[in-house]
């Protein structure tokens, strides 16, 4: 796992435990002229674990496909896996190589003549370049999935790849989501308004926004089977997937959360649970004013009664809305929560919103739990929720 | 798991919007008239093929969703809508679970280009109702709008041997009852900076745009009109790193190919465009195979994701109209995967 909390999954338990955030001013791009300027940008070391990779090649990477890359070398050196025969592959992204495609726009329109480097950006722009250098580094074959669903597409990548387990298409799936922090996407969020001027407060009543970060999570499924026959480690189960979609507008949700509580609905019952065992919900919790509601009705439609004694906490506030990432690294969140037995926090929460029938986690905490649930929500009323339990 | 059946085709392509158009174009067999489009900053204009003005206004740029939203857009809805015929008003009326998988290459470039310009000459004024329409999943989204179906959608990214995965995840669904159909569609729409992009590499290739959609269903003959085709095979993923392993890979996918084709009566619906190095592995491949051949990409350009559709949709359509019993489509892609379909005419088989 890679955010701004730091580079694997030790430093980033170690920052949500202690209730770290880790904005800082954005120094990859100009934001000048923004009316937000801060971000959780990734310190990325200065050499990579390039693996199989030429150095010719690991030197072209794109910053996305450096985050990629590093997580994918933890959770492979992680797992164990040999690497012979095909291993499938199923990532999530919303925008791949975007800082390449903007250099290339750059030089096309500046200097429409000159096609020094311009080949090497259209070709690390492509989002699958990232995944295949990434299998390029490792060393391993399959088929590669590349899920764009906005905001799920992390969500929908883990969930995607489980069912391919559960299908029995194979044993074992290397999924995630990785995403970079990019001038068009913050420009973006920050016309529509959605980016806090202040900080990101997710299920505050003072809420006024999202902060955006960048990061990647790389998850190693296989078969229970196949776990025991290695005497793996196992982390975590992942038992239930929903996904649906929520016709309401194309950038808001529902204002009642009806795609929500269908997908979480869905992943529920896959699992074969019920919202009483859920003992934590990993929320998709942007802290922009209309997700927030949206959600926190969703959860309280979805939970009932039980609502009321439902930790809930969105680590959005911590290190920042990931996109592509987010279902992936909230997952990932999810299940070192579930090892270590602990709640990671909405760091910045001070108020809660009435609307919210649900105690929000406003700081590091011990619990003792089986199940949790986390949610992901994207633009084009893309929604993913993904249930996982205690590994004993 | 359940047989899968393609229900209907739908396409739309520098041949015009529908069936009609892309069945002429291919039968004929005839490179298409070639357009120039303004590259800015140089005096040669680029060389693509576009989809034509529809004759009349689309009765569906009528939902307020597809206000403003780019071609793309109105190719993929255009198709889809075609290869669900009746069906759309039985998802409309939520009488059936639609499954969208919407597959892109190089997705919504338009709007994409415009808004980075505004970002670049003042953030402070890019266009909020710009922004949303540069997301790769805008298109679908707006599909599953317009249909009222809140069933699971994705949007694949990948190269254009990536269609046939979208066939393969349209099958997982159906297989395990998350939708009663699915529509796969692969679109593209043209910008001069996808078309600048492809002449670094290469001066020979023509990019066009539009989208081919298959509505593929589950059971025993779920349909009563005249789907009568079978989704039957599609192999696995021959992922490659650079040319020569994609050479490989092309000649161990068409090897694994001819070998489900088994004789010369089966159809192929190859990828070849007219671009030596992209075409030489596939065109090796295939060399001695007397059968029949359509390469839609020779005659529309080089669609991306909607080429690879196209190839399918030509597939089924011949099968469909009883030209052919069996067909074969194998999608070289370009910088990821190889992989290959099968396609038979009522009969089983497994996906």
């Amino acid at each position: 796992m890679v955010t701004a909390l730091g580079l694997g999954c030790d430093q980033n338990a170690a920052g949500f435990r202690a209730g770290r955030t880790a904005f800082r001013p954005v120094t990859l791009f100009d934001v000048s002229r923004q009316r937000t300027r801060h971000a959780a940008e990734v310190d990325l070391p200065a050499e990579l674990p390039g693996g199989r990779l030429t150095r010719r090649k690991e030197a072209r990477l794109d910053r996305a496909g450096r985050l990629l890359l590093l997580a994918a070398q933890e959770a492979w050196t992680q797992a164990r896996w040999n690497p012979e025969g095909l291993i499938p592959m199923v990532l999530g992204t919303t925008s791949g190589g975007m800082g390449m495609g903007e250099a290339y726009y750059r030089q096309a329109t500046r200097e429409p003549s000159r096609h020094r480097r311009q080949p090497v950006r259209v070709v690390e722009y492509q989002a699958q370049r990232q995944g295949v250098e990434m299998a390029e580094a490792l060393g391993i074959r399959g088929s590669l999935t590349i899920i764009a669903n906005a905001c799920a597409s992390g969500a929908n990548a883990i969930g995607h790849a489980w069912q391919w387990i559960r299908l029995g298409r194979s044993e074992r799936v290397l999924c995630g989501g990785y995403d970079a922090l990019s001038q068009l996407v913050f420009a973006g969020f920050d016309s529509l308004q959605a980016l806090s001027p202040t900080c990101c407060r997710p299920f505050d009543a003072r809420r006024d926004g999202l902060a955006l970060g960048e990061g990647a999570a790389v998850l190693m499924l296989e078969t229970e089977a196949s776990a025991k026959r290695r005497g793996a480690d196992v982390l975590a189960e992942i038992c239930g997937y929903g996904a649906s979609t929520d016709m309401h507008h194309l950038t808001q949700p529902h204002p009642q959360g009806d795609a929500a509580v269908a997908s979480m609905t869905a992943a529920c019952a896959q699992a074969g649970v019920g919202p009483e065992a859920i003992g934590y919900i990993n929320a998709h919790g942007t802290g922009t004013p209309l997700n927030d509601s949206a959600e926190a009705a969703a959860i309280a439609r979805w939970a009932g009664a039980r609502a009321a004694g439902l930790p809930v906490s969105s680590t959005k506030a911590s290190i920042g809305h990931l996109l592509g990432a987010a279902g992936a690294v909230e997952a990932g969140v999810c299940v070192m929560a579930l090892r270590g037995q602990w709640l990671p926090p909405s760091t910045t929460h001070e108020q809660t919103d009435p609307a919210c029938g649900f105690p929000v986690v406003a700081r590091p905490q011990d619990a003792r739990f089986d199940y949790a649930l986390t949610n992901s929500f994207g633009f084009g009323g893309a929604n993913a929720s993904l249930v996982l339990r205690r590994w004993s | 798991m359940s047989e899968v059946w393609v229900q209907g085709v739908g396409a739309a392509s520098p041949a015009g919007w529908g069936m009609g158009a892309f069945r002429q174009a291919i039968e004929e067999g005839k490179p298409l008239a070639v357009q120039e489009l303004e590259r800015p900053g140089w005096s040669r204009p680029l060389r693509v093929r576009r989809v034509p003005p529809a004759a009349s206004r689309p009765a569906f740029l009528g939902h307020p969703r597809l206000r403003r939203a780019s071609p793309i857009t109105h190719h993929a809805v255009a198709a889809a809508l075609e290869a669900l015929g009746e069906d759309a008003e039985r998802i409309k009326a939520g009488e059936r679970r639609l499954g969208i998988i919407l597959c892109v290459m190089s997705g919504c470039v338009n709007y994409s280009r415009r808004f980075y310009d505004e970002t670049l000459r003042d953030p402070a004024t890019a266009s909020p109702l710009v922004f949303p329409e540069t997301v790769f999943n805008a298109p679908a989204s707006h599909l599953g709008a317009l249909l009222g179906t809140t069933a699971v959608n994705y949007t694949l990214v990948g190269d254009p041997g990536s269609f046939l995965q979208g066939l393969v995840v349209a099958a997982d669904w159906l297989s395990a009852g998350w939708v009663d159909g699915c529509v796969v569609i692969g679109a593209e729409e043209l910008d001069w900076l996808t078309a600048d992009a492809f002449r670094l590499f290469t001066r020979c290739m023509v990019v066009g745009e539009g989208a081919g959609a298959l509505y593929l269903r589950a059971g025993d003959r779920p349909g009563q009109e005249s789907a009568e085709v079978r989704l039957s095979a599609v192999s696995g993923a021959w992922l490659f790193t650079n040319r020569a392993d994609r050479a490989d890979a092309v000649r161990a996918a068409a090897s694994e190919a001819r070998a489900w084709a088994q004789d010369s009566g089966t159809l192929v619906c190859d990828g070849v465009q007219g671009v030596p190095w992209l075409d030489e592995p596939e065109r090796e491949s295939w060399r001695d195979w007397t059968g029949p051949r359509l390469s839609p990409r020779r005659v529309l350009g080089e669609g991306l994701m909607a080429s690879a559709a196209w190839q399918c949709v030509a597939a089924a359509d011949w099968l469909a109209r009883g030209r052919h019993r069996r067909a074969v489509v194998q999608v070289s892609g370009i910088n990821e995967h190889v992989m290959w379909a099968g396609f038979e005419q009522g009969s089983s088989g497994k996906v």
